[in-house]
């Protein structure tokens, strides 16, 4: 039915080198006016690649682009934004110092005899969220409303200044359901005028919800495009992934936890997270569960010495220790993958091989460098186990994909051997395939006899492999679920209870 | 590992090339060296021995840099050394006692620096700004506000005698950027400091004490300016609080910046900053032999340095790899700038 209109946007045969390598190779795409159309992969497959051919943002290799079934070839954002693509990114790029109607009017502000008139301009502005179910006072700073909002906003813009099609690229990621109802509200009243919205994310429950049609990419080749109505979760997993993945289920009996290796006595600080005592036996994986901010990431951060506790003790093996700083803490053989990969995590402009061996190297100290002969070998080992895809180890790091990134931190740390390891969020942000790696790592690193602690957002995940799970609730830990009690709805109840169930 | 070296400082080596053939051009005996009175003697030789104090800073300025941090008090340092290096030898001390003396004062400085960066937080723009204005001060205070002159045979030495008919400074600046890549290159040093240059949060994450390292930088920074202080002081016989080493600091940054250092900090290179204060000595060679008028020297200087630096920007850079990808008939590269209505599938293989 939808393919006797005429399409809005049609990519044809489109191609893009790097430097040697192949990112995209004939890709095909074609939008059509009113549909939802997900753009989904791996990382690494190709979606952003496509997105900034598309935009002009990268100067495409080979291929046409047609809008409304004339060719077109934009220099930049900026000339296919007036030629009628918008784009909106995950993290909203706009100005959050500004007033919203700023924002929604800038580089095109109503003017009154060469000045901008403000009152105009607001009320423009509110006419025009109105139009999204959002009724909130333009005039006051974007900074003062909620991620959700901005997002809209941002929408708002890339409509007002496009109109044709829009590009979402993980709109979703920074969401809670709330917002992304929201979202998709605002989605279909576009589509019900005619729009042709492209969406790209690695939720796939939210792209059956919302999308009508869906390309799948992998290794810069389309693999199919489906429409979502004949086809099932697993037949677009399938088609991401080219394999089967296998229900992540619960083992029946792992092994039997061993000794006694870090036990927390009244452990805590104060604004961060409440007093908690913990002890960590070998060969478990304690998982972390909660909502935002209620103390996962906390709990990682003052055991690992990020933040150093202000009350309470420590004990490593019977012997008391004090966590104050990451150094002293890798020194005592803890690790931790943090959260913000971004930030916190990868040293960009090293290569893959210095920031595979940056904790080692740090543990051994500046005056006894590791030979070269013994980086090659501990950062050949690690590639090969954990499967990390890259051209070449010396490349710097912030060009690989989010999973790379991810196992390259795990690497990091496996190459210090680690007794405890903290893992904080730890499939956040990467692919389906390189998901099961890292879950599969995990269980790995358990039976051959690590202390884990894992932190995490996907309960089906904790409960895959988390030998204890602590849930936590408002920064405290309300109850610990073991065994036969660790499924997710009983973690949702203890997070949704909070201490009535502890 | 020499190969890649090599590419690094290529434009410096090219920028250096010609800046040198300007100099054969306005003073065709650019080039010409002799061996007299057991020195060598030519405006190559100057071009050296001159830019030793310059070369020197760009060592530490370089480190300092590459953690994102920047320090401007290396001038004043080199006034509070020269200082002190006079201050010891009048006062009847000899000259290796004046040297240590000078260093020890440098590191002091450097440590100052230091902690105001590393543990207390200051910005390095500022906190090394306290030390550029009071630094000044305190030289005076110890050269009692005149120019304190002196004629002691081995520090002079370190600033005007020769080594094996070289002139010492150049001996001086080769032997510590020798050093200094060594150390920082031999150890994990350059790792750790371009790792904390590139993302200090995660660096400490991942272990690093990042403090020690940034401590560590600013004192090598002011070691590097303390020998450059003894030499000026040497060179003209006399400690001037007032104008040793006076707005030097900016000439040590250009050379860091010429020579392709971030100051966003990172991944650095310490022979490409000494390239890039020899590029700024050569620059000085060629108005000087010029015979232009001296008010023209500062224009003069600034536009030879625009040009530089516009060579050298990402967008020329850029520029000049697709001027060469398309000379070239590598088939991904031609496909880089190809027409795009190219036949893609013919000429993929």
């Amino acid at each position: 039915m939808t393919e006797t209109r005429k399409p809005a946007l049609r990519a044809t045969a489109i191609d893009k080198f790097f430097a040697g390598a192949i990112a995209l190779d004939q890709v095909d795409l074609t939008l059509y006016p009113g549909e939802v159309h997900a753009l989904l992969g791996e990382n690494g497959a190709g979606k952003s690649t496509l997105i900034k051919c598309i935009t002009g943002a990268y100067h495409r290799d080979g291929g046409t682009i047609e809008l409304d079934g004339s060719p077109i070839d934009p220099r930049g954002p900026v000339e296919s934004q007036a030629l009628g693509i918008g784009t909106v990114y995950q993290e909203v790029n706009l100005l959050e110092n500004m007033t919203v109607a700023d924002n929604l009017f800038l580089g095109w502000q109503p003017m009154r005899a060469g000045m901008v008139d403000r009152r105009r301009m607001n009320r423009r502005a509110a006419e025009i969220l109105a139009g999204y179910g959002l009724h909130i006072d333009p005039s006051l700073l974007l900074s003062s409303y909620s991620i959700a909002i901005q997002q809209v906003v941002a929408i708002a813009r890339a409509v007002e200044l496009s109109g044709k099609v829009l590009i979402l690229d993980e709109p979703t990621a920074s969401l809670d359901r709330e917002e992304i109802d929201l979202l998709f509200s605002v989605v279909r009243e576009l589509t019900a005028r005619g729009m042709a919205v492209v969406f790209i994310t690695h939720f796939l429950d939210q792209v059956f919800e919302i999308s009508d049609r869906a390309t799948v990419l992998r290794n810069g080749r389309v693999v199919g495009t489906r429409k979502l109505a004949d086809v099932t979760q697993g037949d677009i997993v399938e088609l991401m992934l080219g394999r089967h993945l296998e229900a992540t289920k619960r083992k029946s009996q792992q092994t039997e936890p061993g000794d006694a290796i870090l036990s927390l006595k009244d452990f805590g600080k104060r604004g961060m997270i409440d007093p908690f005592d913990l002890d960590l036996r070998q060969g478990e994986v304690v998982g972390l569960a909660g909502l935002l901010g209620s103390g996962r990431t906390e709990t990682c951060k003052v055991i690992f010495g990020v933040v150093s506790a202000d009350r309470g003790s420590a004990q490593l093996r019977g012997t008391p220790v004090r966590l104050s700083s990451p150094r002293t803490a890798l020194e005592h053989r803890l690790g931790l993958c943090p959260e913000d990969r971004k930030t916190d995590g990868i040293v960009g402009d090293l290569s893959v091989r210095e920031n595979i061996i940056l904790s080692l190297q740090a543990r051994q100290g500046w005056t006894r460098p590791l030979s070269r002969s013994r980086i090659n070998a501990i950062v050949d080992e690690y590639v090969k186990a954990l499967d990390i895809r890259l051209a070449s180890p010396d490349m710097p790091i912030r060009l690989l994909s989010g999973g790379n990134q991810q196992k390259a931190l795990l690497a990091r740390w496996l190459a210090t051997e680690p007794d405890i390891l903290i893992l904080d969020e730890p499939t956040r942000g990467i692919d389906v395939g390189a998901h099961a790696e890292i879950i599969q790592l995990i269980e790995r690193l358990c039976a051959q006899g690590m202390a884990l602690i894992v932190a995490s957002s996907e309960m089906e995940e904790l409960v895959a492999y988390s030998t204890r799970v602590i849930v936590l609730r408002d920064r405290r830990q309300v109850r610990e679920l073991q065994g036969d009690e660790i499924t997710t709805d009983r973690i949702v109840k203890s997070i949704s209870q909070g201490e009535s169930a502890a | 590992m020499i190969g890649a070296t090599f590419r690094r400082i290529t434009p410096q080596l090219i920028i250096l090339g010609i800046v040198l053939l300007l100099n054969f051009l306005v003073f065709p005996g650019f080039f010409s060296i002799e061996f007299q009175n057991g020195r060598l003697f030519g405006n190559l030789i100057d071009v050296l021995n001159r830019g030793a104090p310059v070369a020197l800073l760009s060592i530490g300025m370089t480190l300092v840099i590459a953690t994102k941090g920047i320090d401007l008090s290396v001038g004043a340092v080199m006034a509070i050394a020269g200082a002190v290096a006079a201050s010891v030898v009048t006062g009847g001390g000899g000259w290796f006692t004046a040297l240590i003396a000078a260093l020890a004062a440098g590191l002091l400085c450097g440590l100052w620096n230091g902690v105001l960066v590393a543990f207390l937080r200051v910005q390095p723009i500022v906190a090394t700004l306290v030390l550029m204005v009071a630094g000044r001060g305190v030289a005076q205070l110890i050269t009692e506000g005149k120019i304190m002159t002196f004629l002691n045979e081995g520090l002079i030495f370190l600033g005007a005698g020769t080594i094996l008919g070289l002139p010492t400074p150049i001996i001086i600046w080769l032997a510590m950027g020798t050093l200094v890549t060594f150390v920082v290159r031999r150890t994990a040093l350059g790792m750790l400091i371009e790792a904390i240059g590139i993302n200090e949060t995660a660096s400490r994450l991942a272990g690093i004490n990042s403090r020690v390292l940034l401590l560590a930088v600013y004192l090598i920074s002011g070691v590097c300016a303390a020998t450059a202080g003894v030499i000026v002081a040497a060179d003209i016989k006399g400690a001037d609080a007032n104008n040793a080493g006076l707005w030097m600091e900016l000439d040590a940054i250009l050379a860091v910046v010429i020579g392709g250092n971030s100051l966003l900090g990172g991944r650095f290179s310490i022979v490409a900053s000494l390239l890039g204060a020899l590029i700024i000595q050569s620059v000085n060679s060629v108005i000087l032999l010029s015979g232009m008028p001296p008010e023209f020297n500062l224009v003069i200087k600034a536009l030879i340095i625009i040009v530089i630096l516009v060579i050298q920007s990402p967008t020329v850079k850029h520029a000049l790899y697709l001027l060469r990808a398309s000379a070239g008939s590598a088939v991904p590269e031609a496909h880089a700038v190809g027409p795009r209505n190219s036949p893609a599938k013919e000429t993929r293989s």
